[in-house]
């Protein structure tokens, strides 16, 4: 497969949320907010594109017996350094994600690409097969962090969009937006949309 | 050597975790002094955005520096209200809330910011006009619904007026709880009264909206729709730590010396 398939299949055609169903915990999680969807895509996306490329290196070394824990510890090594960094240079944003970039660890995406591609892929395929499938997450998740965050909050990367009755404008803020209940729906909405154009996606009944 | 051999097994894993833990210390200890650095600034931070004295919400570092100048920190005896001699630039309340030497356990029906224990010492910020205090800025914190929430309180000099009010760590629901952080939420407690005329904290998170013709409708705040445990939370903790167990006893040899 080329470089670019690679990248761009998980997009649409192999979305790692819509299609394959994995890593749904945390788009119910950072997805109240645009900002905070923003840094977790952004970080899930180079975690999961560096421990492709890092797994897939020692691919040939490492016992079949270790090989999961193998890769937990690369990629929950990865997962601390990033938040070490943006606690470092992004305080703020770092501060509203607290605990969830912790959390990437147990993010399905990440585990799922290390063991079904990278084990068996050269690195820079592994790579661009992590990045490709980190952008089909952020594709999911920014589309949820819109619709949450703009009925939700009224807001846009806090800025007043649709001024709210508590601040003087007309606006009555959805609170079920607020809660993780309603990213279900958006995904569900995501993958309805996406399987309407997609025929070959829809399953046999 | 085959791969799944017990001595290749338990040398691989020895390598990486030798690899990952250099790595994961590496990147910890390289950035410790920009992260402490942050934290820090963020904390003043919020102090002056409680205290009413940054106009800007998007200061510079240099701005923060420049505006903290103003504050005088003192550190308190907590039981009888005596400033004491701590340094308050080595003294740090949370870590001494920890330690067993120079900490205090909450009587269990006093606890009303359910934090069961509290630091013997804590730190007050006064920020003074000329010779006289303008403002009397106060480390609050307590259990909100998910987590501890640490803030400040700022009162004018007659101990019962609140100046400003904000926190600057806790991990409510955003949009729900998280709605502490509302800029207009926190607007609306500044120029209630805290005390009664004893001296008591009778400050009233109430459910919904405070009825302006209600008797107590200068001691009562707006509660949060969606977050009525949070908002108990910070009524609960805002009442514990302007009683006698928390900044009470400073405050009453506060106000005998400014009579």
């Amino acid at each position: 497969m080329s470089v670019r398939k690679t990248i761009i299949d998980p997009l649409f055609t192999n979305n790692p949320i819509a299609l394959q169903i994995l890593g749904i915990c945390s788009a119910l999680a950072v997805t109240t907010k645009l900002e905070t969807a923003l840094v977790m895509a952004a970080a899930v996306t180079l975690v999961t594109a560096f421990s492709g490329a890092s797994v897939s290196i020692i691919r040939n070394t490492i016992p079949s017996s270790i090989r999961i824990i193998v890769q937990m510890t690369i990629i929950a090594s990865l997962v601390i350094v990033t938040d070490q960094i943006l606690k470092a240079f992004f305080f703020d944003v770092a501060k509203s994600m607290s605990v969830y970039v912790g959390l990437i660890i147990t993010n399905c995406i990440v585990m799922g690409r290390a063991e079904g591609y990278a084990m068996k892929n050269g690195f820079v395929m592994s790579f661009f097969d992590g990045l490709g499938n980190g952008l089909g997450y952020s594709i999911v998740l920014l589309f949820v962090a819109v619709f949450r965050e703009l009925f939700g909050s009224g807001t846009l990367l806090g800025h007043s969009i649709l001024p709210l009755v508590s601040e003087g404008g007309w606006y009555q803020p959805n609170g079920l937006a607020l809660l993780s209940p309603s990213a279900f729906f958006l995904i569900g909405i995501f993958i309805w949309v996406l399987r309407t154009f997609k025929k070959d996606q829809v399953e046999k009944a | 050597m085959q791969n799944d051999s017990v001595a290749k097994t338990v040398i691989v894993a020895a390598v990486l975790c030798v690899f990952c833990s250099v790595l994961v210390s590496t990147a910890a200890i390289k950035l410790k002094p920009m992260q402490k650095e942050n934290k820090a600034l963020d904390i003043k931070k919020n102090l002056l955005l409680s205290a009413g004295l940054l106009t800007s919400d998007n200061p510079s570092k240099e701005d923060i520096t420049e505006a903290f100048k103003a504050i005088e920190t003192q550190v308190i005896n907590l039981d009888n209200g005596d400033v004491t001699d701590i340094d308050p630039l080595t003294f740090d309340a949370k870590k001494a809330a920890k330690d067993p030497k120079q900490n205090k356990i909450i009587d269990n029906g006093k606890d009303l910011a359910r934090i069961k224990v509290r630091a013997k010492y804590g730190k007050v910020y006064i920020v003074k006009k000329g010779d006289a205090i303008d403002l009397i800025v106060l480390p609050i914190n307590g259990k909100g619904l998910w987590s501890t929430l640490y803030g400040f309180m700022a009162l004018a000099p007659d101990t019962k007026t609140i100046r400003g009010f904000g926190f600057y760590e806790h991990a409510e629901t955003p949009g729900l709880g998280g709605e502490v952080d509302n800029p207009k939420w926190k607007a609306s407690w500044i120029g209630k009264i805290a005390l009664d005329q004893d001296f008591n904290p009778i400050i009233d998170v109430v459910k919904g909206m405070v009825d302006p013709k209600h008797a107590n409708a200068s001691s009562q705040i707006d509660g949060l729709s969606g977050a009525t445990l949070t908002a108990n939370g910070v009524e609960g903790l805002v009442q514990y730590w302007l009683g006698e167990d928390g900044y009470g006893p400073y405050l009453e040899k506060l106000r005998t010396k400014l009579n």
